[in-house]
């Protein structure tokens, strides 16, 4: 998403605004074709990589994808379901048979409430935008402990950085366990003062997750909890 | 409108009251992204206008009734403020704002991609916290300009414009005393890069030639507002990036 800007272009587009000719070009999102011209659809960057011009957005709804790791709220309990916010337009669905427990018809409630959060994995999200979740594999679980954060869905590729480099970095320094979510939800658990500085860390991307220098503004605020240690 | 054509609107030297030439809109200046917890948002000076619009979603559709299957649905609420006009404004829905929260709705369902998200609801809210003629099109530009910075897809933006008839001369953007005592008012929805037309509405008459030239004039004008919408949208995210 916002690595794309390292490419060679690095143009701001608005809606409407016709970013290239069609001929030859593949249309890749957040861009529509129109009278042999491609068109943005999205305030973002333009990216062009192997032959397909997408725009990367600036502003994006999360739009759950199959497969996706989601860290969910639940919204409502039934007797054998869970209805889950996972931070995008509907409301996820975990049925029982998909619980990481052996759960009894009209037990629900005692293995997960309203507003308890969980680690989950979008099982399958059909033509409607019906998403059902899914809890059975490796690692998902319900968080009973730590704090969930959101942040803009269409910054975690510079949250993660390049193989994963920034969140290892800020898991390093701050000792804290993080995990972040497709759907903008980013879990930490660790010490206070972990916490507290990775939660500025993620309002700095929340704020400046789109410019240039995001790299350097971490650098900088990484320096401080390094200084604070020291002391 | 046209039932007080003994005031005069027009100036000896050709100008008008304002001094502003024929062609000539009032001052727009464009903020996006001015409430932090809406989606997206954008505020629209007009002249003396105010307007603010917030967008929310897309967002389950609620009640179920007014869900499509096969796209989304844009609600839309204009409204505005008591302290707006001089004559204080009894609060709530009236058949005015319904009608306007209807055309606006109706022409951004033409440009934004609603088959991206079925069964789904984009929520608008306009807000008109000062107005002075020309507050539906204040309302849809910024309406425009706040569904792009919510990231919303769309195939282009829309600029909301006004042209009229005063003294029997067709004139750009009409003013409080242009619209009160003027002979005709064309607002329209412009899509300034296809050059289409989303929305379009006449209150008084207009010969086909004085149409011509109030649309002419109206997309004169599409065209600057469009350029200064571009720029609020960038200047948001262009500054201080280096």
């Amino acid at each position: 998403m916002s690595q794309g800007r390292s490419g060679a272009e690095q143009r701001l587009v608005t809606p409407g605004m016709a970013i290239g000719p069609l001929a030859g070009m593949r249309v890749g999102s957040g861009a529509i074709s129109q009278n042999d011209e491609i068109i943005a659809t999205k305030l973002g960057w333009v990216r062009e990589l192997n032959g397909t011009i997408s725009v990367d957005p600036i502003n994006s709804p999360y739009l759950p994808r199959s497969g996706d790791l989601v860290i969910g709220t639940v919204a409502e309990v039934r007797n054998n379901l869970w209805f889950m916010n996972i931070n995008g337009s509907f409301q996820g669905l975990l049925p029982m048979s998909l619980a990481p427990w052996k759960v009894e018809f009209g037990q629900a409630r005692q293995h997960m409430d309203v507003g308890d959060s969980a680690l989950a994995r979008v099982q399958e999200v059909d033509e409607c935008h019906n998403v059902v979740l899914t809890m059975k594999g490796v690692g998902l679980r319900r968080l009973s402990q730590g704090a969930v954060v959101e942040v803009p869905v269409n910054h975690l590729d510079r949250i993660r950085g390049v193989d994963n480099a920034n969140l290892d970095r800020m898991k390093n320094i701050s000792d804290c366990r993080i995990i972040v979510g497709e759907n903008g939800r980013v879990w930490i658990d660790g010490d206070a003062d972990g916490i507290s500085w990775t939660r500025e860390a993620l309002s700095l991307a929340k704020q400046s997750g789109h410019k240039d220098n995001f790299d350097s503004i971490m650098k900088k605020h990484e320096a401080v909890f390094n200084k604070q240690g020291d002391a | 409108m046209g039932g007080y054509g003994d005031v005069q609107l027009l100036r000896d030297d050709g100008l008008r009251l304002d001094g502003r030439k024929l062609d000539e809109s009032r001052p727009v200046s464009i903020q996006a992204g001015i409430l932090p917890a809406a989606d997206g948002s954008a505020m629209v000076t007009h002249g003396l206008n105010v307007a603010v619009a917030a967008v929310y979603g897309p967002m389950e559709a609620h009640p179920r009734k007014i869900q499509r299957q096969d796209r989304a649905v844009i609600d839309v609420r204009y409204n505005m403020a008591p302290f707006s006009t001089s004559d204080r404004i009894r609060p709530g829905f009236n058949r005015r704002s319904r009608e306007i929260s209807k055309v606006t709705a109706e022409a951004l369902e033409s440009v934004v991609l609603v088959e991206r998200f079925p069964r789904s609801k984009i929520r608008v809210e306009i807000e008109i916290l000062a107005a002075e003629a020309g507050t539906r099109c204040a309302g849809i530009t910024a309406a425009s300009v706040a569904l792009a910075d919510a990231g919303i897809p769309m195939r282009d933006m829309i600029v909301g414009v006004a042209s009229g008839k005063i003294e029997d001369t067709v004139v750009l953007d009409l003013d409080k005393a242009e619209d009160n005592y003027g002979q005709a008012d064309l607002p329209a929805g412009i899509l300034p890069n296809t050059g289409e037309i989303a929305f379009l509405q006449m209150d008084g008459d207009l010969s086909p030639e004085e149409f011509d030239l109030a649309m002419e004039y109206n997309f004169k004008a599409a065209k600057e507002i469009h350029e200064i919408m571009v720029d609020a949208l960038k200047s948001r995210y262009e500054e201080g990036d280096n």
